[in-house]
């Protein structure tokens, strides 16, 4: 049998949907916008330059980049306890506490979006505890802003972490922290100079991978963020189907795949030598 | 050794962060109240009526669901092949095309999203079913070729070889010895293509038209202008089909082994 025969529908299927869109992409960034915001074949750096030059594209990165970092590491941490209780715990319990840290995977970004905002809402599970509690008299805004996407982002990040982390912790030899234990180590001692320095590897892939992650994030910046959170995904995704100003959209799309390929450069740099 | 309070304490709020936003929707979309209001002012099923009474969300529905089916058997099609070629044959070039076939998953879907709008466009393929299917397909095979490319490599070289030496083309021992071996993952490999399809959002925001919409873009578009327990009732139903695809995978093959983990 020829190999090239049996790859050839994969590879057709590929070379029309990924490989011409994603090189169309590219070459789309290189043409210019007129005034009048019609689209004219170029090969030009024009746009890259009105893009990079906007003050506004700047503000965008950075909201994307703390956004990104701070919830990838509020999900690497949390992560962290769950993936700890599943390897202490007893084999029969482990397949199920597995499969409940990462089920939220399968379950629809926007269905979760939806538990959210029953849950973070001027009417939800947090306001009717604070007010029954009478520590406030009118609504926390928890949805609809910055605190809401930090939410919703670290929680869609977590199952990313969780499954870096089993695969990580789980070639861990527990007999270290048995005979830390029984050398008189205290809980806190044996976690601080035995598990962390052997988890720190895993804990940087798993801080890595969700930073990307959450870097090209764009249901829950949108939906959490109700239209007043603007990120990088949100604006490519204004500009190609609002303002229709392709090679903008294309240019940030571009540059946004830079910046990814660089982190993923740094990455596999910095996994090295975590390793060494 | 046995975890301490502290670490229960903290996994436990791990656990809630995690299951939360499910749980809260289960219980939310029995609502009997108007508002996505948390705890519900009563219970009722009359979001789960309003949902199969709603034309244009059940259009959605049924047109998520065919769209699904047809791109997990156009992913299983062109990907059982390529999965034991992958996996079996000897070939210049093998590693560069594993990568490309993985490739997409690398991409932000949001990419993907809009160079497929900027290919497809001009196409007049937009907002059509051979542009939806085509998108759909390119995001499904790279998960159907991974676990076939397991199901295939966990199948024995000498049960294939015996029937070479049996007389059997090298064709018809892949059709009839290893095929059958790994259908099994071949299932697997469907129902995780359909789950892919059946909830992706992002790249279908960018192709769908007024016309032809998929049920997470309606999803998404609902939640994005009004908040009512409908939603709810709408994100159990893709829930319940999300979780028969797990249940289905599970008993098939075994779920981490089907993501090729561990």
């Amino acid at each position: 049998m020829s190999a090239a025969l049996l790859l050839l529908p994969a590879v057709l299927i590929l070379a029309a949907g990924f490989l011409y869109p994603v090189a169309l992409l590219g070459r789309i960034s290189l043409n210019r916008t007129s005034d009048i915001g019609a689209m004219e074949p170029d090969l030009t750096l024009a746009t890259f330059e009105k893009v990079v030059g906007d003050d506004f594209t700047w503000e965008l990165a950075w909201n994307t980049a703390t956004l990104a970092a701070g919830s990838a590491l509020a999900a690497t941490a949390l992560a962290l306890p769950v993936v700890l209780l599943i390897r202490a715990a007893p084999p029969r319990w482990r397949g199920l506490l597995s499969l409940m840290a990462i089920a939220p995977l399968l379950v629809s970004g926007t269905a979760r979006i939806v538990g959210w905002l029953a849950i973070l809402g001027d009417q939800g599970l947090i306001n009717a505890m604070l007010e029954g509690l009478g520590l406030t008299s009118e609504p926390v805004r928890l949805i609809n802003n910055w605190t809401g996407v930090r939410i919703g982002l670290t929680e869609s990040l977590m199952p990313y972490a969780c499954l870096v982390l089993i695969a990580g912790l789980g070639r861990l030899d527990p007999r270290l922290e048995e005979a830390a234990a029984t050398l008189g180590a205290t809980r806190t001692k044996t976690f601080l100079r035995v598990t962390l320095p052997l988890a720190a590897p895993a804990l940087l892939a798993a801080f890595l991978l969700t930073f990307v992650l959450g870097v090209s994030a764009f249901i829950t910046p949108r939906l959490m963020g109700g239209g007043r959170v603007f990120v990088v995904a949100t604006e490519i995704f204004d500009l190609a189907l609002e303002t229709v100003d392709w090679p903008a959209a294309a240019a940030l799309a571009m540059l946004l795949l830079g910046a990814l390929a660089v982190a993923l450069v740094l990455r596999t740099a910095l996994m090295r030598s975590a390793r060494a | 050794m046995r975890p301490g309070w502290a670490l229960r304490l903290l996994a436990f709020c791990g656990y809630a962060l995690l299951l939360a936003p499910v749980i809260v929707v289960a219980l939310i979309s029995f609502s009997a109240g108007d508002f996505l209001t948390f705890p519900p002012p009563g219970f009722s099923t009359r979001w789960y009526e309003a949902l199969f009474a709603n034309g244009q969300l059940m259009a959605a529905l049924q047109r998520s669901a065919i769209l699904a089916s047809v791109v997990a058997v156009i992913a299983l099609l062109a990907g059982l092949p390529a999965a034991y070629a992958i996996a079996r044959l000897r070939f210049p070039g093998r590693d560069a095309i594993a990568m490309l076939i993985a490739a997409p998953l690398l991409l932000p879907t949001l990419v993907l999203g809009l160079a497929l709008l900027l290919a497809l466009q001009p196409l007049k393929l937009a907002a059509t079913w051979p542009g939806l299917v085509l998108a759909h397909s390119m995001v499904a095979l790279p998960f159907a070729v991974r676990i076939m490319t397991t199901a295939f490599g966990a199948v024995p070289r000498e049960v294939e070889e015996a029937a070479w030496t049996l007389g059997a083309t090298p064709m018809r021992a892949a059709l009839r010895i290893t095929l059958p071996i790994a259908a099994p993952g071949a299932a697997a490999a469907g129902a995780l293509c359909f789950l892919v399809s059946f909830d992706e959002t992002v790249i279908s925001l960018f192709l769908v038209g007024p016309r032809l919409s998929t049920l997470p873009v309606e999803m998404f578009r609902y939640v994005e202008t009004r908040t009512d327990p409908l939603v709810a009732a709408l994100a159990m139903a893709l829930i319940g089909v999300a979780l028969a695809v797990v249940l289905l995978v599970e008993r098939l093959v075994g779920f981490n082994r089907a993501l090729g983990r561990s």
